[in-house]
């Protein structure tokens, strides 16, 4: 029993072990900077059991918003499902997921507001709110851990990026927003505008 | 006799006017070596670091940055594949400005890698009716979905079997590259690449200093010259690296993917494997690498 329990913690050891290894060699090997790494200070590490290291972004706070308990502790909590007017009235505002159905407290916890809440009870932390999100939409979920849902940046051979689900999607409105397009491409019947800017350019 | 006399004069005369016609060129030494350099498949890793070297002190020279240019080889056991969430696609066209800085595409005359084609819902993937121009304040637009189209690196490349001087062949991992200082710029792969991916510079490629990337390959994204045809090449100078290609980091909607199809736990085998997917014009027998899925 007690060596089985020994053998449990090694392998661990080990596989983390070996992916820091493979990470660093890969990048020495490449000639990359690892500095070239999106992921900033704050960041979180969730392993999911699998050889994949899963490393995801900070939650994305409003600012000056968390901790939710320095302003928490001294409100007593209300459970009956209203429109907020005082605070966090913009929030109301735009909240459009499941709004017939759901409201705050279906995710934030009553007692304790800077955790967040599965149905079952267990409380959760802002970094693994991609928990919470896969009650509902276990399919996403599954497809995210595998990298085909949402954005890998990164190494393909290597260490990955991941983005939580709320840093594309607000989880109060999360319908992805339309966005402004890059310019289009000059078309065929313009090109003829283009004159070479120096001498030199003509002549090659 | 009199026959053989005017031959050997002919010759002589030819050879003499050949040889001066180079000297009054005043073609320096380099440029001669430059003329007779080798195909890069049958050049010696000797030969190759000169080249290479060669190459780096001549952009150092037009751009003022310190360059490097990589001859790296294919990894061991990849086959790069790439996969494009149509329902994920909102046509924003990041990833056409992310591979222009990032493979160092000419600005002016304007040469885009990745053409996002603007299709009808009604009509689904038609590219007689498709619009590239398209220019909303805001997209996706209702009744729309967006086809980005770029090389679809062929298992069975039309374009490298036209090519009269083999300037552009298919890698071991996969990627169709193109020797810029091989190309003699006939564009008949452009003729025979049956989805437009391929682009000709019919002018000196213009590149503000500033925006130049220096981190290069030799059969990607180093300083192209007048007359040579380039394309995607999945970024080769990254992937080999083991980078994601630029335009699979940029894409806000993460609705591009790009792996190893040997890897049977990559992101790429595993939307073969459980998603549906097309290529685009299948019937030419092209077998693309380049897979288009339909992530709900």
């Amino acid at each position: 029993m007690y060596r089985q329990t020994g053998y449990k913690l090694i392998f661990p050891a080990l596989l983390l072990a070996f992916v820091f290894w493979s990470c660093s060699h890969t990048a020495s090997n490449t000639g990359w900077n690892q500095s070239d790494s999106v992921l900033e200070e704050g960041v979180v590490v969730h392993k999911n059991g699998d050889l994949t290291e899963m490393a995801v972004e900070a939650p994305p706070f409003t600012e000056g918003i968390y901790p939710c308990n320095d302003c928490h502790t001294d409100i007593e909590p209300n459970p009956n499902r209203r429109e907020l007017v005082d605070f966090h009235d913009d929030i109301s505002a735009i909240f459009d997921h499941d709004s017939e159905n759901r409201w705050c407290l279906d995710c934030h916890d009553m007692n304790n507001r800077d955790s967040l809440r599965l149905a079952s009870g267990k409380l959760l932390s802002f970094e693994e709110s991609y928990k919470l999100c896969g009650q509902c939409h276990g399919e996403k979920l599954r497809d995210w851990k595998v990298g085909v849902h949402g954005k890998r940046t990164g190494y393909w051979n290597g260490k990955k990026e991941y983005l939580l689900c709320v840093h594309c999607h607000n989880p109060h409105s999360p319908r992805f927003k339309a966005l402004m397009p890059e310019p289009p491409p000059v078309r065929q019947e313009d090109i003829h505008i283009y004159e070479p800017k120096t001498e030199e350019d003509g002549k090659e | 006799m009199e026959k053989n006399k005017s031959r050997r004069s002919f010759l002589k005369n030819i050879s003499l006017a050949s040889a001066s016609a180079l000297a009054l060129s005043g073609c320096t030494l380099k440029e001669l070596e430059k003329f007779f350099q080798k195909n890069f498949r049958t050049l010696s890793e000797e030969e190759k670091k000169e080249l290479i070297a060669e190459l780096e002190a001549e952009y150092k020279e037009k751009y003022q940055k310190d360059f490097h240019v990589s001859d790296k080889a294919a990894i061991d056991g990849t086959l790069f594949g790439y996969a494009l969430d149509v329902s994920r696609c909102i046509g924003c066209r990041r990833c056409v400005y992310a591979c222009v800085e990032e493979n160092n595409q000419s600005r002016e005359p304007q040469i885009h890698w990745i053409q996002v084609l603007q299709m009808d819902k009604e009509r689904g993937i038609d590219f007689a009716h498709s619009d590239v121009h398209y220019d909303p304040e805001t997209v996706p637009e209702e009744g729309h979905f967006y086809l980005p189209v770029q090389c679809q690196q062929c298992r069975t490349p039309q374009c490298t079997t036209v090519c009269p001087v083999k300037a552009t062949w298919q890698e071991p991992d996969g990627i169709v590259v193109v020797d810029y200082n091989w190309c003699i710029g006939c564009r008949y792969c452009m003729a025979a690449c049956p989805y437009g991916a391929r682009h000709f510079n019919w002018a000196k490629p213009e590149i503000p200093e500033e925006e130049i990337n220096t981190e290069t390959h030799y059969l990607g994204n180093r300083p192209r010259m007048k007359g040579v045809v380039e394309k995607c090449t999945f970024c080769i100078q990254r992937v080999r690296a083991g980078k994601y290609p630029s335009c699979v980091e940029i894409c806000p909607v993460g609705a591009r993917k790009f792996g190893n199809l040997l890897d049977p736990d990559s992101e790429i085998r595993y939307i073969l494997d459980n998603k549906r997917v097309l290529v685009l014009k299948e019937e030419l027998n092209t077998q693309p690498k380049f897979y288009y899925f339909f992530g709900v």
